[in-house]
């Protein structure tokens, strides 16, 4: 299974896009590897500075409809590659939450409360989130506080990040 | 209880449910182009894998930067076009035969009512106008729907969009979806299937109704679909003239892909279209749309008429109608990319690519390339595109670009004004 505890950085912003993700100009790449230095490049966010609040981060917590837009599994990939296997947010858009769980990642809905809750909290401030993955159970800890969030996914997610992606799960299976 | 197109789409297709709502479906058809497979293609042979589940369901094509523009995109086009020669893929389109996936695969006759359609794209929704659930997916379900031919997928719950009115003058497929994806939101139809009935639906053609349901993915949905009824038969003859005795013998199979009248709809919406104005975008997000008496006077740089929204001949004509006679401000850049060799040949034929050419358009080829930024008309730091394509994200056309989004002919009729502008003065009286 692939790393799913770490640094967090928080977007605090809804609807961010697989073109804000990886534009679509690094699409020619044949390798995912590649695409490391590119992610989040376009993403319009007052203040946003990728080189600078990207270090280190291996958790994005984020708002509503992540992931809209292009169905480019390069968006996961550049995620994979700069170490980040985990985004939470209040909801995402069906293709990237999908293709997350086909590479083995996870991309996992909180309620809008529990969402608010995690940025009043740790927002701006150094915070990590430590997944316990058997008991479904997200900490995240900082500013001398701690929180323990629960969380859900199907049996099937859950079957695919055990497998580390659908492609070995399918061939196995059908 | 009865059932949604797309439930009884399921049912028919169903290979297992391997938890809860997820349901493993068999697939029709995978369509791949060259910007998502080769990666896939690459991942199967390093698993020793590197093989089809089958040479005719699956077509490819190269489209999206074509032809190449540099090493990289070459790259991707030779492991295409040399995986399609030695897997021996039946269908796969390169230059000279290349167009809009969207738009190549429906002309060729490739998709039918009740079929079932991956590709790694996520305007595939389109196909959903012939009665298909067509969904976009990534390149990992792309590689299992090229090894073993199946998807996995949520039980498809529905929005019904129910259309009446009549669209005024100057009012198209594009304003009726702009307008409907402004009213669900950019998330209203996650996870959903957009059906789209009622009497408009019944009164457009093809190519309107693969307008409407390519920008489902704008709303989060999952497939687009319409009912198929005469005049999809009548668009599919000749392809299936040889399978059925007669157009009757076609509708009366096809109509069972038909949602029944006491099927679970999650939402229905009805929308009257007859006050509907010309509309466009404006901002970042497609479900940020507004008159475009509202957008007036917005200055453009470039308008763009072609995609897998808007680049059939249909699209065309309309755009033909506002610039006959007519030139392009010469503050704007036009640029038109025919959506398929076949639109292309077609709007030679009827003389539009003259009127575009007189009205100071550059015609290009057949290919997706400025809809994403990648090719043939990227926008420079700060300017503005009035577009028929889909998406207006920041960066999409271009790093700092803006684009507005809007109709054929209100693109054109704004390339003329300089600016974004109504069309309806445009159009000459009786027209559309």
């Amino acid at each position: 299974m692939k790393n799913f505890n770490g640094k967090v950085l928080f977007l605090d912003r809804s609807d961010i896009n697989t073109d804000e993700i990886i534009p679509a100009k690094y699409l020619t790449e044949i390798t995912k590897e590649a695409l490391k230095p590119y992610l989040l490049e376009d993403l319009k966010m007052e203040g946003f500075a990728p080189d600078r609040d990207l270090k280190g981060v291996s958790v994005i917590v984020s708002r509503e409809n992540f992931g809209c837009g292009s169905s480019r599994e390069h968006a996961p990939w550049a995620l994979e590659v700069n170490e980040i296997n985990l985004v939470i947010a209040e909801n995402f858009a069906r293709i990237f939450r999908q293709n997350m769980f086909n590479c083995g990642m996870m991309a996992v809905p909180l309620s809008k409360e529990r969402i608010d809750e995690a940025f009043s909290l740790f927002a701006g401030k150094e915070t990590t989130v430590t997944t316990d993955f058997a008991n479904s159970v997200f900490k995240f800890e900082g500013d001398g506080k701690s929180l323990e969030i629960p969380f859900e996914i199907s049996d099937f997610d859950r079957s695919l990040v055990e497998a580390g992606g659908w492609v070995d799960y399918a061939d196995r299976n059908y | 209880m009865g059932k949604t197109i797309a439930q009884k789409i399921f049912d028919a297709h169903r290979v297992d449910k391997p938890s809860g709502d997820i349901n493993v479906i068999k697939l029709d058809a995978v369509f791949c182009h060259e910007i998502t497979t080769p990666i896939a293609i690459n991942d199967l042979k390093a698993r020793g894998k590197n093989r089809v589940f089958d040479k005719v369901k699956i077509k490819a094509v190269i489209d999206h930067v074509t032809p190449s523009k540099d090493s990289k995109t070459a790259e991707q086009a030779r492991i295409m076009r040399e995986w399609a020669r030695e897997l021996d893929i039946k269908d796969f389109f390169d230059i000279g035969e290349n167009g809009v996936c969207h738009a190549l695969f429906p002309e060729k006759g490739y998709v039918r009512p009740g079929y079932t359609i991956i590709m790694g794209d996520s305007h595939t929704c389109t196909h959903g106008a012939f009665g298909a659930f067509a969904a976009g997916v990534g390149t990992t379900d792309l590689e299992v729907g090229i090894l073993k031919g199946v998807c996995a997928f949520k039980s498809p719950e529905t929005i019904k969009i129910e259309l009446t009115g009549k669209p005024a003058r100057g009012v198209f497929a594009k304003d009726i979806i702009l307008h409907v994806v402004s009213i669900l939101g950019v998330n209203g139809a996650t996870d959903h299937v957009i059906e789209f009935t009622g009497p408009v639906i019944s009164s457009l053609s093809m190519e309107e109704r693969m307008t409407l349901c390519n920008m489902a993915i704008e709303a989060g949905g999952t497939s687009g679909i319409c009912p198929p009824d005469s005049t999809t038969v009548d668009y599919l003859w000749p392809f299936i003239s040889g399978e059925f005795p007669d157009k009757e013998a076609a509708l009366a199979e096809y109509v069972k892909w038909t949602s029944d009248s006491d099927a679970a709809y999650s939402k229905v919406i009805k929308v009257d279209i007859s006050d509907l104005e010309p509309v466009s975008t404006y901002g970042y997000k497609p479900d940020l749309v507004k008159k475009v008496s509202e957008l007036e006077k917005t200055p453009l740089d470039q308008i763009y008429i072609g995609s897998c929204t808007n680049g059939r001949i249909e699209d065309l004509r309309a755009a033909a109608q506002v610039l006959k006679g007519r030139k392009l401000s010469p503050t704007v850049r036009g640029i038109l990319a025919p959506a398929t060799p076949g639109v292309y040949k077609a709007a030679l034929n009827e003389g539009l690519i003259e009127i575009f050419m007189e009205a100071g358009f550059c015609v290009t080829n057949p290919t997706c390339g400025a809809c994403l930024g990648m090719s043939n008309g990227v926008l420079a730091e700060g300017e503005v595109c009035a577009s028929t394509t889909n998406r207006n994200f920041n960066g999409r056309m271009g790093k700092g670009g803006m684009v507005h989004l809007m109709s054929p002919a209100t693109a054109a009729a704004s390339g003329i004004a300089g600016f974004i502008t109504d069309p309806r003065p445009y159009l000459a009286e009786g027209e559309a």
